[in-house]
Formats: C-alpha cells, structure tokens, sequence
C-alpha cells in the first residue's frame, strides 16, 4: 500500500476546493474547472503528483490523459518535481535591453547550475516576459515577482534563500 | 507639445486605499454602475459605441461594435457571457496588470456595466498566472463586491443575478488570443479557433461571448461619469478616450504611463513627464510601438501619434502599447533574435507554418548573430516569413490565428529596415558589438 496522497484534513481541504471551482461553472460542464483544478493540487503538492492528477479526473468527470494534456501544455504546471526554489527569469527584449542576460548568467555562476536544469533546491528558468518592462530586469520566485534588479538586490534575495 | 490635460484611468491610482471597496465607494465608485442599471441595455451599448471606445488589447476594434454582434435573445436562447482578458503577456506591455493592483473596482464596475448591456449573468476575468499579486488583489475585491451587494443574485438590488469569477491561466501566451483564451477557460489546451464563427455567436460554452481586455472594461465607469461625447473627444480622429502605454528599453525613464491619443511617440520618449530621452550622446535607432509583434519603427519614422489608426500608413500597429526603445548601441540582430525567440517558444504547435516557421526564423537569425551566417540567410529569413504572413502587412497569413503573423512581422520588418547590419554580421563573421549587444543600459551592475 503506497502512502495515501493527502492528510485526511488535507484531503478535506482538497475535496472542498474542487466542489467551490465545480459551481463557477455549468453543470454540464465540469471539465471546465481544469486550470484551477490543478491549480490547486500543485499549490497543495508542490507539484502534479500522479495521484492527485487522478482525483483531479475523477471528479471532473473526464480521463486521467485528457488532465495530462492541459497540464503538459502550460508552462507554469510541473508534472515531475521541481526544486525548492523555482526562479524564472525573464529574458525577452525589455529585461534583455536593461541587463537580463548578465542577470541569467550571474545566477548561473552564483546557483552553480545552468538555466534549464531542475536541481533539489533550485530549478533555474528562462522564462518570458512578466509584464514588467517598466521596472526591468525582473524574476520570479516561486510565484513571487521582484523587479528593477541588480546585483546587490540578487545577493540580497539569495541570502533568504539559503 | 500634445501632453495629457485630464488623467482618465490612472486618476485614482494615487489615492491610499483605492483598492479597496470602502474608498473606492467613498469616491463616488459604483455611481456609474447604479446609473447604467436605470437604462435601456440597447442604450448603454448606444453609448458605448458614441464614445468611440475601442480594444486596448491589440487589435483596436470598436468596442460598442463587438457588442452589436451579440445576437437578439430571441434569435440565439443560450445565456450570454462576458470574458475579460487579463492574461496581459505581449512582450513590452505591463498596463492591465496596473489596473489591477491599483483599481480592481473600476474593472468590477466596468464589468457590471458591460453584463447588464449584454444581458450576460456570467463574467470569468482570465488573469495570466504569473499574476500572483494583482490576481490576489482582484480576488479580494471580487469579495469585497459580492459582501457589499453588488455582485450575487442581485446585481446593486436589481432583479438581475450576475456572478463574476477570477480564473488564473498557467503560462501560455497563446490564451491572449480571444479563442484560445475561451479554450482555456473551457479547462483545455489553448488551441485557437476558427473564425468565423467569431465568439460574439458561439463563444464560451458554445454561446455568445464578448471578450474584452481589461483597461477597456475599465473605461466605461468613466464613459458613463462623464458621458460619451466627452469621451470621444478626449481622443483623436477614431480612438476615444486615453491610453495606457508601457516605455522600456534604453530610455532615461521607462515606466506605465496614461497619454493623450495625440501625444507623440517622439514625445513619449523625449517629454519630461513620460521616457525624458535617452541617456548623453545615445540616440534612436528603432522603436517598436505596440508589443513585439508591432513591426519596428526607425527613428526616422516616431514623429507618429500614438492614436489606434495612426501607425497603419507605417504598416505597424499601436497595438498592446508596449513601446520599446533601442539605442544606437545595440544590435539590431541579437533584438530580432530575443523576439523571434519568444514566438517560437509560446506557438501552440496546432498550423505547421507556425510551429516549424517561429523556430526556423529564431535558428536562422542565432546563426548570423553568432558569425556563422552566410547571405543567402538573409533571404531565406524573409523567405520563411512571408510563408507565414504576406509583408507588407495586408491580413492574416496562413495560420489559424495571429500569432503566426505576430511572428513573421516583426522579422520582415527588422530585415527589411535594418538589413544593412544583419549584412554585416555576415561579412565580418562576427557580432558588430562583439560582447556588448545589448547597448547602453545592457549590462548587469
């Protein structure tokens, strides 16, 4: 018997959040809930572990691969385990303009570990633009945005890290 | 010089608390919606369409038109709904994210607004899902309005039920095209549709649908506050109202800012009040107006209004307002390579022009920026681009939806403006800027 996927308190919490997610939308139509769906497990996992992937389909009344084809579309979904720290990092055109490359690099040289690769406690991205192109160069945190970086901000920031 | 006389959307934004419901209420808020629920539906889209509001998400349609397409109750029986795009990810462009953080109740009332009109009594926001915080600050004033009365069974006590829901997309630009946005907030992959039909017919759920962007949405509280004709003649020519605009690159002050239709580009980099020029002895050498998809301008073409249809005669687009500026000290071809990079990452894979093309044009244009490239490349670049969309821009290409176009325009325009250095690169083997592509703010300090 492998390990249950969730606490029984937890899988309270999880069942309760997907019958809130089933009534935004038509009863017909509960596949609809997906995004938030699994929105919700990864905020609850850390990750789309298989288990939860086939709670997910169940109650939204669809197939485990139909699950797996959204959740592999979208780039924010991690159907293998991430690192602690995922840290993404912009390097489209505004955030390059202002220093992003060097910014890229300088976490590569600080992290010891190249954009792309999923470490235990980091998982280091290129990833695209954030909507900060006013306030570049930027990243994100697990989720959390910091903006107009610079070296000091980066050294700053990893130090809360470790 | 055409500065902007009266604040419309960001007027608020300086208030302490403005985004929450209690200051938003003591400031007069939710008055325009009360008003609007007094009218005719047929007569607030009237409005709408007199106030010569138009899409702030890109492609700049008449708003008050799209509604029209919505057909009579008694020809098409299913619910309506409204979407509202906020899945803000054009390269260059960082506005609605600002709405949100700052004004989220003059969205919600916008969006009460535009449900009556509509007669839809569903409205789902699809906010990016990089939008941790401004998605958390909608959350808690979608709450807010629901404590307070405005949303639920009743809308502001009107005998009209109108729900409104916050959904979160999870990193894929192609969800900011109308259809694949409906697609997502379907619980699928973001695969566009074909048009027609057009979402106002068969949209969401297979039933009518506007989609609208969300600093459109948020106008009409002010369209209602101070009337249409006010609003239109804020504007210029066709485009009502003001717009929100996003400066980055090599300018002195790079930031959001709300300017007049008939501010210039040329102001908005220089004036004081917005980029205030570029740094001492740099100068222009391009400008993309409207997010990375907009073709680029040189500096001899930003003595441009910024109003919708000005940039047509210059085949480009104002677009999402992303305004980014690149100095004389960078490379022309390491930028067109970050650009064309990015659409060949977020195409959906669903045409083949699309999904083998992006990726071909960004390997092309590494090539010559690293010095491997040879001058057949170069035409080969633009050979690979007009597969997918035709330059000069004259409609869609060949793929389902835009992104193809985004894509190939862009490098159509860079190579046909600029092909001198892409020339250069191939000749000297090498990176004109050697290490430093990136010009006068490029490094990382």
């Amino acid at each position: 018997m492998s390990e249950p996927l969730f606490t029984p308190d937890e899988q309270t919490k999880f069942d309760a959040g997907i019958a809130e997610l089933l009534s935004h939308y038509p009863s017909d139509r509960k596949s609809a809930a997906m995004l938030p769906a699994l929105r919700l497990l990864q905020t609850m996992k850390g990750w789309l572990v298989p288990e939860g992937m086939k709670q997910v389909a169940e109650k939204l009344e669809t197939t485990v691969e139909s699950a797996y084809e959204v959740a592999s579309f979208y780039e924010m979904y991690h159907t293998t385990k991430p690192g602690t720290y995922v840290i993404d990092v912009c390097t489209n055109l505004s955030c390059a303009l202002r220093g992003a490359e060097g910014l890229l690099k300088y976490l590569e040289e600080k992290l010891k570990t190249k954009a792309g690769t999923n470490g235990e406690k980091y998982f280091l991205r290129e990833t695209e633009c954030l909507a900060s192109c006013g306030t570049a160069p930027c990243l994100q945190v697990n989720e959390d945005h910091h903006e107009s970086l610079t070296r000091a901000k980066i050294d700053a920031l990893l130090e809360k890290l470790s | 010089m055409s500065v902007l006389t009266e604040k419309v959307m960001t007027r608020d934004w300086a208030r302490p608390g403005q985004n929450t419901i209690k200051v938003y209420r003591q400031h007069g808020g939710y008055e325009q919606l009360k008003k609007a629920l007094t009218l005719d539906p047929a007569k607030i889209t009237d409005e709408v369409k007199r106030s010569n509001l138009r899409g702030r998400g890109g492609a700049g349609f008449p708003t008050g038109m799209k509604w029209g397409f919505v057909p009579p109750k008694d020809k098409n029986p299913k619910p309506r709904y409204l979407a509202v795009n906020a899945d803000e990810s054009e390269p260059g462009t960082a506005k609605d994210r600002f709405i949100l953080e700052n004004d989220p109740h003059l969205l919600l009332e916008g969006i009460g607004i535009a449900c009556y009109a509509l007669g839809a009594h569903a409205c789902y926001i699809y906010a990016r899902g990089e939008f941790k915080y401004p998605s958390s600050v909608l959350d808690r004033a979608i709450a807010e309005a629901y404590a307070d009365g405005i949303f639920g069974k009743k809308l502001m006590g009107k005998d009209f039920a109108l729900d409104v829901y916050q959904v979160r997309g999870a990193g894929a630009y192609i969800c900011g095209e109308e259809t694949a946005l409906l697609e997502s907030l379907e619980g699928k992959k973001g695969w566009p549709r074909l048009k027609p039909p057009f979402p106002a017919v068969v949209g969401l759920f297979g039933a009518p649908t506007v989609v609208n962007n969300v600093e459109t949405i948020a106008s009409l509280p002010r369209i209602f506050e101070k009337g249409a004709e006010w609003f239109a003649e804020l504007g210029a020519s066709k485009s009502g109202g003001t717009r929100l605009v996003t400066l980055s690159g090599t300018v002195n002050r790079p930031g959001t800012y709300e300017v007049a239709m008939n501010t210039s580009l040329k102001e908005l980099i220089y004036d004081d009040a917005y980029g205030q020029g570029l740094p001492p002895g740099r100068s222009v050498k391009a400008v993309i107006p409207g997010g990375s998809s907009a073709p680029v301008l040189t500096a001899a073409e930003i003595d441009v209004k910024l109003e919708i249809d000005a940039f047509k005669p210059l085949q480009s687009m104002a677009g999402s307002g992303g305004v980014v500026v690149i100095d004389d000290s960078t490379c022309i071809v390491r930028s067109l390579w970050r650009v064309a990079r990015f659409y060949a990452e977020e195409s959906c894979g669903q045409c083949t022009p699309c999904r083998e093309g992006q990726p071909w044009m960004a390997r092309i244009i590494r090539k010559i920026e690293e010095g491997r490239g040879k001058p057949e490349d170069i035409d080969m670049l633009l050979e690979v681009a007009r597969a997918i969309a035709p330059w000069p821009p004259i409609g869609l290409g060949t793929t389902i939806c835009a992104l193809g176009d985004a894509g190939a325009l862009p490098v159509q325009a860079f190579v046909t403006k600029f092909r001198s250095e892409f020339e250069e690169h191939v000749k000297l083997k090498r990176c004109p800027h050697g290490d430093h592509p990136w010009g006068h703010f490029g490094e990382f300090k």
